[in-house]
């Protein structure tokens, strides 16, 4: 959260790949029983955002909610436990790793229905605005999710409104398998659909978190400033399958090489070459931060395994919201 | 008859041969020409009939139906799909004001023949936005047809006869069925969609399901047979238009019901074939018909908590022993298959 320390950047960047990585490898063991949509390659996106963002702030993601929750500040262990099916989970078992939300982290929603978040979040900015509430609101989105009609119908709401909005589209180039010239025309922009509805909005490389930062931080003032939602379009890919915690390069539904130049752009060597450059970085400050993030990676995974199983009679639990909400 | 297909290659076959059969029959979706295939159901089909035939689409599910919808209007034959039948809510307003309505709104005039093909995900943790059996949603709205075939041969007749069908059909598809076997002739062939099946023949208590319930109501039945009791079992094929005449024949003859459903009981279609059996042949029941079906909660995420939604054999067993109003007979009540995450142990998740 708001920090505009490199080696912070790098850091939280590095953190979440690990917990990626982490479930990645951890995945076969078949205690995580629930799809999940890993972010590795996609870090500096959430990173860089939330590097501007402050506690009051809210962020609303989709399935690939990881990165977004973790860079936000929310609680790892929670996560974890979430992912195991564990009552101690941030949604206690109930969500999985599709519905990830932290309040006090400022998480306010996952939705894995794809655009069903982007009018939730327009109308959390709209609840924020009509209560005089501080703060703006992240709505992450991936660019397949411009393509359902409820984008455009939130971008018209929150500029007739003025809500405070940033639109962050994650453009990682595939729908699943089905990449973007399969399903948007090569001349359709989504920084123009933004305009077209009076919203700026600006585009960005989304593999370079300093970028994201700046980017981030123009758009903050000017949501401050005007009172007015931004959009911001960034680039990235994603390295793994879509759903689930392996490579995926042998269906050949990505060009060969593809992958491999990505992988080259990785978010995290770029950032490191310009911490090095810099004199930021040496081997034993990177180092201690690996093993401070591998031991707190490691004592959630330790937590979620020692966490119980909900209860049987939380299953009726839920269902309708009383009165009296502790 | 002797070949063997599973529930994936009886669908993709029947695609197949409606693509050959017919030049207005089109399929389209996401993912549809991607390497999976919509769980292997599309592979190789725009390969054999082109892009204009078989293609992908943006993700936009209102669109594409109401983009379906009007093709139809002109002559052609759209199959559409959806991994899951969550993400065909996003066209239900295309799917029930326009589609359903239009043959009637036009005085028969104009009709919609449109194959809408959505998936019931279950387990592995889908929680509740991806493991939802929405049938009685659909079942709900006269001008719609509602299928929901339990096994490969059903697949491909029941499929068959929605593409030629001159109405919206919605086909569901249960997840857990996909890798399931079963013989299924080479040619085409139609299985009439309003027809129910007699799975199982039998005399003392009449067990109605449909879909992948059908599975555990066939395995509940070679139990019972071991009691000595004669389960008659309807496989229902097609919950729009509903079988009455099969379900009542039935009960006429048993004198007692057990439905299960594969969504919720309530609400559901066991409630509307309770309905229907009280108001035809109340006197000939013998006793209290009885609902089973998930328990009436969103799924949770969780195996811990999912694992109970479902019926289990134990409490399908339990509920036949109530309509009985007896003991079964040497049951081993310790031996029962439980309730799992998934359908078979290669299965590692949903996609
Ligand atoms: C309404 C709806 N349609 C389809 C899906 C299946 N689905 C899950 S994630 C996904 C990809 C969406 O692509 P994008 O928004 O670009 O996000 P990315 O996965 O690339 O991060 C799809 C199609 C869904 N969850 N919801
Ligand atoms: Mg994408």
């Amino acid at each position: 959260m708001k920090n505009l320390d490199p080696l912070k950047l790098y850091t939280d960047m590095l953190r979440i790949r690990f917990v990626e990585e982490t479930i990645s490898q951890e995945y076969s063991k078949q205690e995580m029983r629930c799809p999940v949509h890993l972010s590795i390659g996609q870090e500096a996106i959430p990173v860089g955002v939330s590097s501007r963002l402050t506690i009051s702030d809210q962020i609303v993601s989709a399935h690939r909610s990881h990165a977004h929750y973790l860079a936000k500040g929310c609680d790892l262990k929670k996560m974890i436990s979430e992912l195991f099916g564990k009552v101690d989970g941030c949604c206690r078992g109930k969500g999985g790793s599709m519905h990830l939300f932290d309040l006090e982290g400022g998480q306010i929603a996952a939705v894995p229905i794809v655009g069903s978040s982007i009018p939730i979040g327009t109308g959390v900015a709209l609840g924020l605005k009509r209560q005089k509430k501080p703060g703006i609101v992240v709505i992450y989105l991936g660019e397949g999710a411009t393509e359902e009609g409820v984008f455009s119908e939130s971008l018209d709401f929150a500029k007739l409104q003025n809500l405070p909005v940033l639109f962050v589209c994650e453009n990682n180039l595939y729908s699943v398998y089905t990449p973007l010239g399969s399903r948007q025309d090569s001349k359709r922009s989504i920084i123009d659909i933004a305009k077209a509805h009076g919203i700026s909005a600006i585009s960005g490389d989304g593999n370079d978190v300093i970028e994201v930062q700046k980017l981030t931080s123009n758009a903050i003032i000017e949501i401050n400033t005007h009172s007015t939602p931004f959009l911001l379009e960034l680039s990235t890919y994603r390295w793994l399958e879509h759903c689930g915690p392996n490579f995926d390069d042998h269906l050949k539904y990505r060009q060969d090489g593809e992958l491999s130049n990505w992988m080259e752009r990785c978010p995290i060597k770029k950032l490191k070459l310009h911490l090095e450059k810099n004199h930021l970085i040496n081997n034993r400050i990177e180092n201690k931060i690996i093993e401070k993030i591998k031991l707190e990676i490691s004592e959630a995974f330790e937590h979620a395994r020692k966490s119980s199983f909900p209860d049987p009679t939380e299953l009726f639990l839920h269902v309708y919201a009383p009165r009296e909400i502790e | 008859m002797s070949r063997e297909l599973s529930y994936t290659e009886a669908i993709l076959e029947a695609t197949d041969q409606a693509l050959h059969e017919d030049s207005k029959v089109m399929l389209l979706g996401l993912g549809v020409p991607d390497p999976k295939g919509i769980f292997g159901t599309t592979l190789g089909l725009q390969e054999k009939y082109g892009e204009d035939r078989v293609f992908d689409t943006p993700t936009a599910e209102n669109g594409v139906t109401g983009v379906a919808i009007g093709a139809a209007l002109t002559g052609m034959r759209p199959i559409i799909t959806h991994q899951r039948v969550e993400f065909s809510l996003l066209g239900i307003e295309q799917l029930i004001n326009q589609a359903a309505k239009w043959f009637y709104m036009t005085g028969g005039k104009a009709s919609v023949p449109l194959v809408v093909r959505s998936i019931i995900g279950r387990g592995w943790g889908q929680g509740p936005q991806h493991s939802q059996s929405l049938e009685s949603w659909f079942a709900h709205v006269p001008g719609l047809k509602v299928i929901m075939p339990s096994n490969p041969y059903d697949a491909k007749g029941l499929l068959t006869a929605a593409v030629r069908d001159n109405n919206p059909v919605v086909m569901l598809e249960h997840r857990w069925l996909h890798n399931t076997f079963g013989p299924v002739p080479e040619g085409n062939y139609e299985i009439q969609i309003g027809k129910a099946k007699i799975a199982q023949k039998g005399d003392d208590i009449t067990i109605v399901s449909y879909s992948y319930m059908m599975v555990e109501a066939l395995r509940c039945a070679s139990i019972l047979a071991k009691c000595g009791i004669n389960a008659e079992v309807i496989d229902l094929r097609s919950i729009r238009p509903l079988d009455e005449s099969t379900i009542l024949k039935s009960v006429s003859k048993t004198g007692r019901l057990l439905t299960i459903d594969n969504g919720w009981s309530k609400y559901g279609i066991g409630s509307e074939i309770v309905s229907l059996v009280a108001e035809k042949r109340l006197k000939f029941l013998k006793s209290p018909p009885i609902r089973v079906g998930p328990n009436d909660v969103p799924i949770p995420s969780t195996r811990a908590l999912a694992n109970l939604v479902y019926p289990s054999t134990y409490e399908i067993l339990k509920s036949v022993e109530k309509s009985l109003g007896k003991e079964l007979l040497g049951m081993n009540w310790d031996n029962l298959p439980k309730v799992e995450d998934t359908p078979d142990k290669t299965f590692q998740g949903p996609f």
